[in-house]
């Protein structure tokens, strides 16, 4: 890929402190305009590449390019990329008009007054905050500060926005309804958008390209239902969505059509991803999703006892008891006609598509752990 | 029993105090009985050339030495705050033992060590003089404000480093990130910040030097700082002008203290 293209690109790019390797060496690439999403849980290493990015730390090898351009010796102030800081960091001794110029009064030549004026007006609007320019921060509410923080970002049009953990501060409703705004913003505007969460539902959600991380490392990066659909590992599959792990060994490895015996002694087909020989143990992943119960007929096939059920408005979640596998997460629509269908107690026979069942091996970490994990991007 | 403990501790603690602004109000002459109500000692005292040039030499000394001191501090606190963690351990630890060391270990070892100090520059500049009178270096207001000004360093090192701790790394990494350079970022968005401490620590500075005597009466050679001409005068026996300057020295700390604490307290300083 050319690198004009290319908003982002990491070219071996490891970090260490001390005895902790924070990242490993990784290449990566976000193309212009994307809307990328760093996913994984705490302590993986996302703050750490967004700050190499900002020029906060020091890669401790590698390089970090912006547009093409080498970043290594250039100091924050003079990179092209904004920052949204996790809590905020607005400055309290400023009111909120004065926080977001204040980006713009630092512009070599100066801008005019006026233009500094409108330019933060126009984005306090865009942030739905029109008129709140002379409040004290400290006078704004958490959802509002994210405002201010996004709009001082975002009125120097960057030709970058790093996002760390953004909305994590924020509750539930707040949280949904700033990331359909960050969604149309990004549209809207057409600037690289790369956002830090380790909420999983927010970044299949908001992101075009999704790059799981996990001890430092890229493990997948993808499309949001390619990574959904098609987990690279055991890792992903457990972290992105919830889903059912079944114990089970290689009957036949055909690949993309492999033979897995599960621990009930049933033989079921299953993609095998990274490989196994007869006989190796494997993890099988079925989401809940991909599930469907029916009334027990009495055949053959997988079936057990309703334990619980969790109703969550338009779908309702099963945990069925199956002899010999353990609980089963089943998710099903909800149909107000027939709710009464099935109840803790009942008998259930569960059937699933035969593309639905992953199979990943359960000692993963020797072949993952490559020394550089290098993920090829989609664009 | 604990009670009456507590009460008598603070009786010996204030009871001399009251009673000195009590008596500096006194019309009489003697401490013994209070004769009536008067503001001569105060008049006595303010017109008193010997007092007023004591008095003024211990405000250029205090005004002085906290000016420096809040320069020098603030200075060491931005530097320790970039520093790594084990000379910050060490130079907390230094700067610590600084204020809880006596005063007249800090007298003495001044007096010491300035004394030795002269005794190599004074024959050095007088061979290296070109004229006839070379300049002597002796004690004096110089000295007295370095014995200050070494101990007030290390107060407004400890106040500033706080208020920097709180302010955290955030604040100058957003400043850094929105394009201002280093220089920038420190004048308009860590200054303004540290600045209601930085305050708070020259107040301090200034109190602790405008009533110190056992470090000046070591350093201060024919020099008379407000604290030393009292001392000097308490031999001739104590005089309600005596009470009338120590009030006013009391009431003057009291302001300066209590405006230091309301300097620190305050959270956000107010928008430029
Ligand atoms: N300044 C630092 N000094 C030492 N270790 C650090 C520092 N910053 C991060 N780390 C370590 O690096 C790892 C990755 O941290 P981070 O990038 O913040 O993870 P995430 O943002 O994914 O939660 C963690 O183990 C963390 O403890
Ligand atoms: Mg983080």
């Amino acid at each position: 890929m050319a690198s004009e293209t290319l908003d982002i690109e990491f070219r071996g790019v490891s970090k260490r402190y001390g005895d902790v390797t924070a990242v490993h060496p990784t290449d990566f690439a976000v193309p212009k305009g994307a809307f990328i999403a760093l996913l994984g849980p705490s302590g993986c290493g996302k703050t750490t590449c967004l700050r190499m990015i900002g020029g906060f730390e020091q890669p401790t090898t590698g390089q970090v390019l912006i547009g093409g351009a080498d970043m290594a010796e250039v100091p924050p102030y003079r990179r092209p990329v904004n920052m949204v800081f996790q809590h905020y960091a607005l400055f309290p001794h400023f009111d909120v008009s004065a926080n977001v110029a204040y980006g713009l009064r630092q512009v070599r030549p100066r801008l005019t007054s006026s233009e500094i004026a409108r330019r933060t007006a126009d984005a306090l609007a865009m942030v739905q905050l029109a008129g709140f320019g002379k409040r004290k921060v400290h006078e704004l509410s958490g959802g509002q500060q994210q405002r201010v923080a996004l709009a001082r970002a975002l009125v120097n049009r960057p030709s970058v926005l790093l996002l760390d953990e953004p909305l994590a501060a924020l509750d539930k409703k707040l949280r949904t309804d700033m990331q359909i705004e960050l969604q149309n913003l990004q549209r809207e505007l057409g600037i690289t958008f790369v956002l830090v969460t380790h909420d999983q539902e927010e970044a299949l959600s908001m992101s075009d390209v999704v790059c799981v991380m996990n001890g430092g490392r890229i493990v997948q990066l993808g499309a949001p239902d390619e990574i959904y659909d098609r987990p690279a590992d055991r890792f992903v599959a457990a972290f992105v969505g919830k889903t059912n792990f079944l114990d089970g060994t290689v009957v036949e490895n055909g690949g993309n059509a492999a033979r897995i015996r599960l621990a009930n002694g049933m033989e079921i087909g299953a993609r095998l991803t990274g490989g196994g020989a007869p006989g190796a143990a494997v993890s099988v992943s079925l989401r809940p999703e991909a599930l469907r119960l029916g009334a027990a007929t009495g055949e053959t096939g997988l079936g057990g006892i309703i334990r619980n059920r969790i109703f969550l408005g338009s779908t309702a979640e099963y945990a069925i008891e199956v002899p010999g596998l353990g609980t089963l997460l089943a998710t099903a629509d909800h149909d107000a006609a027939r709710s009464d269908l099935l109840r803790p107690g009942d008998e259930v026979a569960i059937s699933f598509n035969p593309g639905a069942p992953l199979a990943f091996p359960v000692a993963d970490n020797k072949t993952t752990q490559r020394e550089t994990s290098h993920v090829e991007v989609l664009s | 029993m604990m009670r009456a403990f507590v009460t008598a501790v603070y009786g010996f603690l204030y009871l001399p105090i009251a009673l000195v602004v009590l008596f500096s109000f006194n019309a009489g002459r003697h401490a013994s009985e209070f004769t009536g109500f008067s503001f001569q000692w105060y008049g006595r005292a303010l017109s008193n050339t010997f007092l007023m040039e004591a008095l003024t030499n211990s405000l250029i000394v205090a005004t002085t030495s906290a000016g420096l001191a809040s320069l020098c501090g603030t200075a060491a606190a931005i530097g320790l705050g970039r520093a790594g963690p084990r000379t910050r351990a060490v130079f907390d630890a230094l700067f610590g033992a600084a204020i809880v060391v006596p005063g007249v270990v800090i007298g003495i070892a001044t007096l010491v060590a300035l004394v030795q100090l002269f005794g190599i520059v004074n024959p050095a500049l007088a061979a290296l003089w070109p004229g006839d009178t070379p300049p002597r270096l002796a004690l004096g207001y110089g000295s007295i404000i370095a014995a200050h000004g070494l101990f007030s360093t290390a107060l407004v090192t400890m106040i500033v480093r706080a208020r920097l701790g709180a302010l955290g790394r955030d604040m100058v990494e957003a400043s850094s990130d929105l394009y201002a350079g280093p220089f920038t970022t420190f004048r308009c968005i860590v200054l303004p910040q540290i600045l209601p401490a930085i305050l708070a620590g020259f107040l301090l500075a200034f109190t602790f030097s405008f009533d110190d005597f056992i470090v000046a009466f070591f350093v201060a050679g024919s020099q008379t700082t407000l604290p030393i001409y009292v001392f000097a005068s308490i031999r001739r026996g104590v005089t309600p002008e005596i009470n009338a300057i120590g009030a006013l020295v009391l009431a003057a700390s009291i302001v300066l203290v209590i405006a230091a604490q309301l300097l620190l307290r305050r959270r956000t300083p107010a928008s430029s």
